[in-house]
């Protein structure tokens, strides 16, 4: 089949994704807005109110009753929507987890903001990692034309009746999700074939077979429902995988479980998640042409993490810095622990974690260019100085 | 009831089945046991109105006993029932004696 092609757009980050959820048309969208991710549902309100969709938007008095709200239609047989950010995310946490638990298939756009305190509205993951432990598959977008094909193939991975779980699409607080950026959109029909139609499983709505969900369950139980919920887990990066290589066959446009720059036969490697991939692929290039062999390992999905593919892919680098734009206080990043983890089974590089970015500093190329001279000095002695320090900080 | 594996749960544990609370036995949680004596017994049927599970077991209007399978042992029951002149027709004895 040929590749659909398409023609280029200006847009920033929120835009694409209300186009996304435009063209998925969910049957219902609960949300409370909040910054970074209220342009998403400033756009999608007003496709309602043009009568661009069918959804039926209801506007709630906290995100806890967003959540609450997508669950109700979701149980009821209903595609549904929202998006967050932040504090609207952690305050949905309670409810997160009950959507896992149901294995209801909601897409979530999370525009990745600061957690309060100190207050600050600008990008950094803390808010995606406040929800790595809630049952949802977690990916990650490095711009805005990965934010909409990730959304596009959210509901044909969450909806997989070997999956059923909610899905959360992760961007970057104002570095995405408000700069304008070239990129394609899919024409209409070729989406709503692609994601194809909803079948519930075991709708609320079938009045014709009562049922009951949300049961008291004790101990005798309780364990065996959470292994059937790690059991749906372990099915998603295969159904990942199979619609990323439909959705290549189709729009052109390749995505694995992971991305990797330059990183083959690379001795330093750094691994980040999202917007700083892009700034760290031109140093990675500069550094090519002085002769370092550095690389770059991007992570798109994060929940399930998939440490087998992640540990093979960095184990022959002499050194890694895995880069965290969250702290976990007191302990290492979060990205860290993941990348430990995976390699763990093999002999392996130096590692050595850098928290960079939070509330919104930004990452420039020169501090790209530190981290990597440090990993290229971590290489070549084989001791890390430091096993976790902050960067882009005033000492 | 044979106690499902998690292989054999139906999906995100939905109940498709109504009334299936009947076939869970909860009778184990009780230390104390409720006993009859069907001669104190006016059959006023308060032990069956005020029984918060259903374990009071009615027979054409007339109680016929308890369901040991699903009764807590709350005591309500027995602290409900008038009994006839002052003889309690249901009392509460420790499980196991």
């Amino acid at each position: 089949m040929a590749v659909t092609t398409t023609k280029t757009v200006a847009v920033d980050g929120n835009t694409a994704v209300a186009e996304a959820l435009r063209q998925l048309n969910p049957d219902v969208m609960p949300a409370y807005p909040i910054t970074p991710s209220t342009g998403i549902m400033q756009s999608f309100t007003s496709f309602v109110s043009n009568g661009k969709v069918d959804t039926e938007v209801i506007l709630v008095e906290s995100e806890h009753s967003a959540m609450s709200a997508a669950i109700g239609a979701s149980a009821a047989g209903g595609r549904v929507a929202t998006a967050t950010s932040s504090q609207g995310l952690a305050l949905m946490w309670e409810m997160l987890h009950i959507a896992s638990g149901y294995r209801l298939p909601i897409l979530m756009a999370l525009v990745n903001r600061a957690l309060s305190a100190p207050l600050n509205i600008h990008g950094d993951h803390s808010d995606g990692m406040g929800m790595r432990d809630c049952g949802w598959i977690q990916l990650f977008c490095e711009n805005a034309q990965e934010a909409y094909d990730n959304t596009i193939m959210a509901y044909r991975i969450a909806e997989h009746l070997d999956v059923r779980l909610p899905i959360a699409v992760n961007m970057d607080g104002f570095i995405i999700s408000h700069s304008i950026e070239s990129m394609q959109f899919i024409p209409d029909e070729e989406v709503k074939k692609f994601i194809g139609e909803y079948i519930a499983v075991d709708p609320l709505l079938d009045i014709d077979n009562p049922k009951s969900i949300g049961a008291l369950v004790l101990p005798d139980y309780y364990m065996e429902h959470k292994r059937a919920q790690h059991e749906a887990m372990t099915k998603v990066q295969k159904v990942v995988q199979d619609v990323s290589a439909e959705f290549a066959k189709l729009f052109g446009r390749k995505y694995d479980i992971f991305e990797t720059y330059r990183l083959e036969d690379a001795e330093v490697v750094l691994v980040a998640l999202n917007s700083a991939a892009g700034t760290i692929k031109d140093e990675v290039d500069r550094y090519r042409d002085k002769g370092i062999k550095a690389g770059l390992l991007k992570p798109r999905l994060f929940r399930p993490f998939p440490y087998e593919e992640v540990g093979a892919a960095l184990k022959n680098a002499k050194a890694v810095c895995v880069m965290d734009r969250a702290d976990s206080y007191g302990g290492f990043g979060p990205m860290y622990m993941e990348i430990a983890s995976a390699l763990y089974p093999h002999r392996g590089p130096v590692l050595f974690n850098k928290v960079y970015g939070l509330g919104g500093r930004d990452l420039m190329p020169l501090d790209v260019d530190q981290v990597i001279d440090e990993t290229i000095e971590v290489a070549k002695t084989g001791k890390a100085k430091m096993a976790k320090e902050y960067i882009t900080v005033r000492n | 009831m044979k106690q499902m594996n998690w292989k054999e749960l139906p999906h995100a544990g939905t109940i498709l089945k109504a009334g299936n609370a009947n076939e869970y036995k909860t009778g184990s949680w009780r230390s104390l046991k409720p006993r009859w004596i069907e001669e104190n017994c006016i059959q006023c049927l308060f032990c069956w109105i005020y029984c918060p599970d259903s374990a009071v077991m009615v027979k054409d209007e007339k109680m016929t006993g308890f369901d040991y399978d699903h009764c807590k042992g709350c005591g309500v029951c027995a602290m409900e029932c008038p009994g006839k002149k002052g003889s309690k027709a249901i009392v509460m004895e420790e499980e196991g004696k």
